[in-house]
């Protein structure tokens, strides 16, 4: 169709366009208003001392910039995380927290909210951070140990993904019996992480999370074409000269690394990894070598757009914003699947 | 000359492929027949470096093909498998040039831009090139990877010939494009280098076309030559355990069943 090759023409300029919109949007707008005359002379003023910033200058240095930043990393991760490993697993319902990820990093998660005060194991602001990793860490190794089979050693795909939907719901029941036992504050806490909390936005996670998704995401781009090749199936793949063990490999690190940390971070925020890859399919077709840039852009919008709602709807109050994603992108993504003959 | 040597491949017990040796040549058109379970998918696999045999190696071009990395086979050789599923739409240019994926890092060049266009003219799909490959039919999905393993060898090879395997072609085409694949194969073996090692079902076909037939039966060569030679009442008798009635003409044969 010759309305698609005029699509992938504008389509990273309008995503581009789109992000400046959104972040700027999501800078000047919160429980305070920031004119774009504040918003410019704080960006003047970035690396100034604090005592010479006035109190707006201040929101927007460490609060709404920080916060902003993180939505574009963790909605960039989520949204490229779940391409990746739809096109490893050839399945358009996969979800990037599909080989345990995020159900691990849910029960670290929980552990510290539930144990945390007896066991006095503190890391001040990492401790949360740290605990939700250490048990990414820990179950995806668990789905990849697992899935390798006893006669060759190797994990073929449908084992990792009936071996990563079995260590998910483990996990799942350890986070439900641990809420089960919480006490009420400690339950609150569990179900509010586990729908996404940016409120811990700083420079600190801004940047740990920077480096892995930029790092991540470049990986992942150079092997764009390899995984256009196992879209015909890993016989063929390997037929056009692709090594499919090593693919498989590099690519569930890629992912794990960048999901494990965004999640260790904000929590889990669902239906973005799910729905992004497939918002850029149906426009522009599923050529990985601009799905994976695109969808990036596309994800930190959504992200950066919905947690301006998260903040706006009830303010003061915010909600939390696996909500919003879900109640704003299940709609779009209907709309365009019942629109566009998307076959498969 | 791609040559098999003393070929031993089993599953368990059961030895799909028994002790088989034999080459193909270039220029030819070598097509592989055999009754189901005779080994003509395993030979096809062994061939094209898919699997490894337990005893016995492979030689393309002078070279063990084990030796050989996975993307330096993928530029000299391509495979035609069966049932291919694509996981996600693509237009039908998009999945030709992924024959030309073994050629280049990052961005297409011209020289596969211009082999994609010349592989979609060939094969007669170069109308649907910008559809979505899912809503082709069968048949013309078959065409489109025609298109893509042809592609993937379109050039001639600096010292070395270029390999061309297909494992049942034929399938979902109508008897129509089934005599028009075949007269493009022997078109594409006007080029001396082309080597062509396929397998088919339809044994009248073998005879209008092939240079060479080898005839598979347990898993083991039971003839190979040109068609006087292994399309016999009694090869066919024993290979398929039905009786063939054969009629020949000054320059063609075919066989039927009663």
């Amino acid at each position: 169709m010759p309305q698609q090759n005029n699509l992938y023409k504008v389509i990273f300029p309008a995503l581009i366009t789109l992000l400046v919109v959104a972040l700027l949007l999501s800078i000047r707008y919160g429980a305070v208003s920031l004119s774009m005359d504040e918003v410019l002379s704080s960006i003047q003023k970035l690396f100034a001392p604090t005592d010479e910033k006035t109190l707006n200058e201040r929101i927007f240095t460490e609060i709404r910039l920080p916060r902003a930043l993180l939505c574009v990393l963790v909605g960039a991760s989520l949204a490229v995380g779940g391409g990746l490993m739809q096109a490893l697993f050839r399945n358009p319902i996969v979800e990037p927290g599909l080989v345990g990820t995020s159900s691990g990093a849910a029960f670290g998660a929980t552990l510290y909210f539930v144990l945390g005060a007896t066991l006095k194991f503190n890391a001040g602001q990492w401790t949360l951070p740290l605990a939700a990793g250490l048990g990414a860490v820990l179950s995806t190794s668990m789905v990849f140990l697992l899935s390798k089979s006893s006669s060759n050693g190797r994990s073929s795909i449908v084992a990792l993904l009936l071996t990563g939907l079995g260590v998910n719901a483990l996990f799942m029941s350890g986070v439900g019996f641990m809420s089960y036992i919480a006490r009420d504050p400690q339950a609150r806490s569990i179900t509010f992480w586990s729908l996404g909390n940016l409120s811990g936005a700083n420079w600190e996670s801004v940047e740990i999370v920077g480096v892995a998704t930029l790092v991540c995401i470049i990986a992942a781009m150079r092997y764009a074409k390899q995984l256009n090749a196992l879209m015909l199936g890993e016989d063929e793949a390997q037929l056009l000269g692709v090594s499919v063990k090593r693919l498989k490999m590099v690519v569930l690190l890629i992912n794990v690394i960048m999901i494990a940390t965004a999640t260790a971070f904000v929590g889990i925020i669902g239906f973005i990894g799910l729905i992004v890859p497939h918002i850029f399919r149906i426009l522009c077709g599923s050529d990985n070598r601009k799905l994976i840039p695109a969808s990036a852009l596309l994800g930190a919008i959504l992200l950066t757009l919905a947690d301006l709602l998260a903040r706006m709807l009830l303010s003061p109050a915010e909600l939390p914003i696996g909500i919003v994603t879900s109640v704003v992108g299940v709609p779009v993504f209907i709309f365009l699947l019942r629109r566009k003959n998307y076959l498969f | 000359m791609l040559t098999a040597k003393n070929i031993t491949y089993s599953i368990g017990n059961s030895k799909l492929l028994d002790d088989v040796s034999v080459s193909f040549l270039p220029g030819k058109l070598n097509l592989v027949i055999g009754p189901n379970g005779a080994g003509k998918s395993t030979l096809i696999k062994v061939l094209s470096g898919q699997i490894k045999p337990q005893t016995g190696n492979v030689n393309i071009g002078g070279l063990d093909i084990a030796s050989i990395s996975l993307t330096e086979a993928a530029k000299v050789r391509s495979v035609l498998s069966q049932n291919i599923e694509l996981a996600f739409p693509l237009k039908v240019s998009e999945v030709v040039m992924m024959g030309r994926y073994p050629h280049f890092t990052g961005a297409p060049t011209a020289k596969d831009d211009t082999a994609v266009e010349e592989a979609m003219h060939f094969f007669d799909i170069h109308a649907f090139a910008a559809r979505d490959y899912m809503t082709l039919s069968g048949g013309e999905q078959q065409r489109v990877h025609f298109a893509r393993v042809a592609a993937q060898i379109w050039y001639p090879v600096q010292n070395s010939c270029r390999y061309l395997i297909l494992d049942e072609p034929l399938t979902f085409l109508d008897v129509r494009y089934q005599f028009e694949f075949m007269h493009k194969i022997t078109a594409l073996l006007q080029n001396a280098d082309m080597l062509v090692v396929g397998v088919v079902h339809d044994l009248n076909l073998a005879a209008k076309f092939a240079d060479i037939i080898t005839l598979l039966h347990g898993g083991r060569i039971l003839a190979t030559g040109p068609r006087d030679e292994v399309l016999t009442t009694e090869n066919i008798k024993t290979a398929y355990g039905l009786e063939p009635v054969i009629h020949r003409n000054e320059n063609s044969m075919y066989l039927f069943f009663e």
